[in-house]
């Protein structure tokens, strides 16, 4: 039965044409994707998989956000070990400078995060690494905050970084863009926290989801990459749930797409990449009164 | 704070840093001034402003420019001092720049009329193209913020007091100034400067505020300190009391509210931060930092009447030493105690009623739970410092004699025992049908439970004294040398890890994360499956203590004294404990309470959540072995020789 699912998902995905004109009852559209939704495919090498999407938006003329995405596979006798960095940066400020800043942002995080695992990863691997990942992290972000005072003072962005070694996760997050695990059953579970006036005040119970909505300050950020003398990412570990899809995107994303229908968007589509899409077209359906960057990445197998 | 998608703001923190950095981009394309920086036109020692003030040197960096030590030369014959505020316009448009011009000078004619010893005297100002100046009396002193990160500890209560009263008194003045009251709007350490006398002086004053009104969308007051309607435009005399409150809070805690999230102060209770607090001030600083401005003190005269009813109950004038609350201390009655021949270092373990517990007197006790009468005792050779494992009738336990000894828990006869090369000190780990087991000969023994003989061993770098810890099919354990090992079923390793000193502590964990401690003063998380460092947290001293988790926490005991409580996800302290002296063996959770010993002698009581001590039981030695809790009630032993069982 199950071979006979899979070859159905098979076919689907490769000929739907065949099964539309068929003249044996086909499945319906929604029959096929119980199916497909139930079906958990099995991949023998776990990696990762991912994709991302980007839009300027419908209202802005300039994009300010950044967003990067690293997956590497390495498998063989000794073992498997999937990695990968996904970061999303959401610049803000005066003239061009947020973009300035979120790109600063992306690039010295990776540069550094990149340098740090470079000979543990690619050279025959002698030892453990001495510092932990959540030191990675916190030394990354710290010169990212150096990096833009140096390169556009004045300005800031969020930052929302997903390391993913093995099926490890460790994030650092500052600002309002988030993070999100969503699940085929239709669950999505928020894993970071803005840090938001609105948020703090919801958090306090002094303002209602509604009152939030419509909060006059809603941009208001309490922490920020780039800006303020000291700056305190939250960082911490979570374990990659299986199945689920991790998604960080901006608040051109969150804030104008209702939960559902982002979870809607991505689990009715075939696959990361029409997710990305799905989601992009959302946003700017919505109006797309910010600018919208998503990354999508699921660990199979 | 920062506001997304506004214009380049000159006024917020991040303007502060560009000045620090000394690193100017082309800001404004608007400026047609063609002078770019404040910081290229900051001005020089010795040049001389308004044909008067001779500059000195910078002293400060504030929001709008730079604020400079002068010299005025009205006064050729005496040396005074003066502070020099520049504040510069950057408005593009020159109508708006006008405004603030004529804002500005309005406040200073204002600020020039304020007679207060609280307050700086303000001698001159002016305005030359697009500066404005503020000439105010110069104050020797330090500011508080730097008062605080520069003193070791906790500012004395007295001392901070003293300076919240003056704070109160001075914005008690502004308040009830006429026409219309003054709001400071910036109350925080750093804008109070502390004289040569010891008084306070607001510096900083909402003066330069003016300046501020251009940008859109600025959010005006100092991130932390600001009260929740500050951030709505709405400042009161009760924004200026909540500010206070914090302040204070920040002088008393030593924790920056800058890095903390906004309005948190009450997620930070002064006392469990700073036990010697006295819970009157608690109250009122409490009061201050009410989120609803209603609930606060109405007028700065009201707190200020508080503050001083507490400096003459506790404080300034008369100090009782007043206990920190109603701690029981061996009010408590054990159920029953039951003394061995020699002490006890080790950890018992109950089965079916009874308790069986191992002491340096080489003896293998059991007793009856429930009364602690003797059921048996079963002499090995050596000292007994483990815990012994229960498993099918049968109880392990290793001794220093070299063998892991095998008793039927009913009889006490032995079933059958395992010889190691050196003594046995790690306790024994039953999992899959074998028992696995370090000893000091270096090898992880994995025995055949039904013949007692060995599946395999695995050679390690050292002595291994940890408790092997399975998860997953595979065994966890450190060694004395710092080595930690995963190993498979087969006795295959999985990967290794180097901590820099000793692994003693046994492992806990789940399948995300696993946690050991090391006498390299480190607790470690590590990745199960592949041994990659997740985080470290840093302890005062040595810890061979095995941590225990509940919730999201953490907890483990270490060679400084204290119990530490630490975030699993993010390896955040959240509270720890000070005992009297090494806490060597590891806390255990029952209910809602933390049950740990203390080579101080007593066994502690605290609530794990947040750290607060509930009861401490005092015994006559060392306590360096772990408590067990069932069924309600504590068993624990002690190098005073006695087996101690209290209600939980």
């Amino acid at each position: 039965m199950d071979k006979f699912f899979r070859w159905l998902f098979g076919k689907r995905s490769t000929a739907t044409k065949t099964i539309d004109t068929a003249n044996t009852a086909p499945l319906t559209e929604e029959q096929l994707k119980s199916i497909v939704g139930n079906q958990n495919p099995h991949f023998d090498l776990q990696q990762l998989i991912s994709a991302s999407g980007q839009s300027v938006g419908k209202q802005r003329e300039l994009n300010e956000d950044s967003l990067l995405a690293l997956t590497a596979t390495m498998a063989g006798n000794s073992g498997n070990l999937p990695f990968g960095l996904y970061i999303v940066a959401d610049g803000m400020g005066g003239h061009q400078f947020g973009e300035v800043a979120s790109n600063a942002a992306i690039r010295t995080v990776a540069g550094y995060i990149l340098r740090k695992f470079h000979s543990h990863l690619f050279q025959i691997k002698t030892d453990t690494m001495d510092e932990s990942f959540q030191e990675i992290m916190q030394a990354a972000v710290s010169e990212a905050q150096r990096a833009i005072q140096r390169e556009a003072p004045g300005s800031g962005t969020t930052l929302t970084a997903a390391l993913v070694v093995g099926q490890q996760i460790t994030v650092a997050h500052v600002g309002d863009s988030r993070a999100y695990f969503v699940y085929p059953d239709g669950r999505i579970e928020p894993i970071t926290r803005d840090h938001s006036l609105v948020q703090r005040l919801q958090e306090l119970g002094h303002i209602t989801q509604e009152e939030a909505e419509n909060y006059p300050h809603r941009n208001v950020l309490y922490r920020a990459l780039g800006q303020g003398e000291i700056l305190e990412p939250d960082i911490f570990n979570v374990g990659f749930p299986q199945p689920a899809i991790l998604m960080l995107c901006s608040d051109g994303l969150w804030g104008v797409v209702a939960e559902q229908d982002l979870v809607k968007s991505i689990n009715e589509a075939p696959n990361l990449q029409r997710a990305c899409q799905n989601l992009v077209t959302a946003a700017n359906i919505a109006g797309g009164p910010d600018n919208i960057s998503v990354v999508l990445t699921q660990l199979i197998g | 704070m920062v506001v997304k998608q506004s214009t380049a703001n000159y006024n917020s923190p991040n303007w502060r840093n560009a000045l620090e950095t000394r690193i100017f981009p082309d800001l404004s394309d608007d400026d047609e001034g063609g002078e770019r920086s404040p910081v290229q036109r900051q001005l020089q020692a010795g040049a001389k402003l308004a044909n008067r003030y001779s500059i000195q040197e910078v002293v400060g960096l504030g929001g709008m420019g730079s604020v400079y030590r002068a010299r005025d030369m009205h006064f050729p014959n005496v040396t005074k001092l003066v502070a020099v505020k520049e504040m510069i316009n950057t408005a593009p448009d020159p109508l708006v720049r006008e405004t603030i011009v004529q804002n500005f000078e309005r406040e200073a004619n204002l600020l020039a009329t304020l007679t207060h010893p609280a307050i700086p005297r303000i001698y001159d100002y002016f305005s030359l193209e697009s500066r404005s100046y503020l000439v105010l009396e110069f104050i020797h002193g330090k500011d508080m913020e730097g008062i605080i990160s520069d003193t070791n500890g906790f500012l004395p209560e007295t001392q901070v007091l003293t300076w919240a009263m003056e704070l109160c008194d001075v914005l008690d003045f502004l308040h009830k100034h006429k026409p219309d009251a003054i709001i400071f709007r910036d109350m925080k350490p750093s804008n109070v400067m502390i004289n040569s006398n010891g008084d306070v002086i607001l510096i900083d004053f909402g003066i330069a505020k003016v300046f501020q009104s251009g940008s859109k969308g600025t959010m005006i007051g100092t991130e932390g300190y600001s009260p929740p309607e500050q951030y709505r435009g709405e400042a009161t005399p009760m924004a200026d009391i909540y500010a206070l409150g914090a302040t204070i809070h920040h002088a008393l805690t030593r924790r920056d509210p800058r890095l903390e999230p906004p309005f948190s102060f009450s997620e930070r209770p002064l006392r469990r931060i700073n036990p010697s607090i006295s819970p009157e001030l608690e109250i009122i600083v409490n009061r201050a930092l009410e989120y609803d401005p209603a609930s606060r003190f109405q007028t700065a005269a009201e707190m200020r009447d508080a503050l001083v009813s507490v400096a003459r109950k506790t404080g300034v004038l008369v100090r009782t030493g007043s206990p920190t609350g109603p701690i029981k201390t061996n009010g408590i009655k054990p159920l029953w105690s039951f003394k061995c021949e020699d002490e006890i270092r080790g950890t018992p373990s109950i089965s079916q009623g009874s308790l069986f517990i191992g002491a340096y007197d080489n003896n293998l006790y059991a007793l009856d739970a429930a009364e602690g009468k003797f059921q048996w005792k079963y002499p090995t050779d050596g000292g007994i410092v483990s815990r012994p494992a229960l498993m099918d009738g049968n109880v392990y336990i290793g001794s220093e004699d070299k063998r892991l000894h095998v008793v039927s828990a009913r009889s006490g006869k032995v079933v059958w025992t395992y010889y190691t090369d050196a003594p046995i000190r790690s306790s024994p780990r039953i999992a899959e049908g074998h028992v696995f087991i370090g000893s000091d000969d270096s090898y992880l023994h994995a025995i055949n439970l039904a013949t007692g003989r060995k599946a395999w061993s695995f050679e390690s770098a050292d002595a291994i004294r940890s408790t092997p810890f399975v998860l997953n099919d595979i065994v966890y354990f450190g060694c004395e040398s710092g080595e930690y090992y995963a190993v498979n079923f087969r006795g295959e390793l999985k990967w290794r890890f180097r901590a820099k000193r000793s692994v003693t502590s046994s492992t806990v964990g789940h399948g995300q994360s696993i946690f050991f401690s090391s006498v390299d003063s480190t607790l470690y998380a590590l990745d199960p499956s592949n041994g990659w460092l997740l985080w470290k947290f840093r302890l005062g001293k040595a810890s061979i203590s095995t941590p225990c988790i509940a919730d999201d926490l953490i907890f483990v005991g270490a060679a400084d004294g204290f119990i530490y409580a630490v975030e699993a996800r993010t390896s955040k302290e959240a509270w720890r404990f000070r005992t009297e002296h090494q806490v060597n063996g590891s806390p255990v959770i029952y209910k809602d309470s933390l049950y740990c010993g203390s080579v101080d002698g007593s066994l502690y009581c605290l609530e794990y959540r947040t750290g607060r001590l509930r009861w401490k039981f005092g015994t006559e030695g060392a306590i360096t072995g772990t408590p067990l809790v069932y069924d309600d009630i504590i068993y624990f032993g002690s190098t005073d020789h006695q087996v101690y069982a209290l209600l939980a």
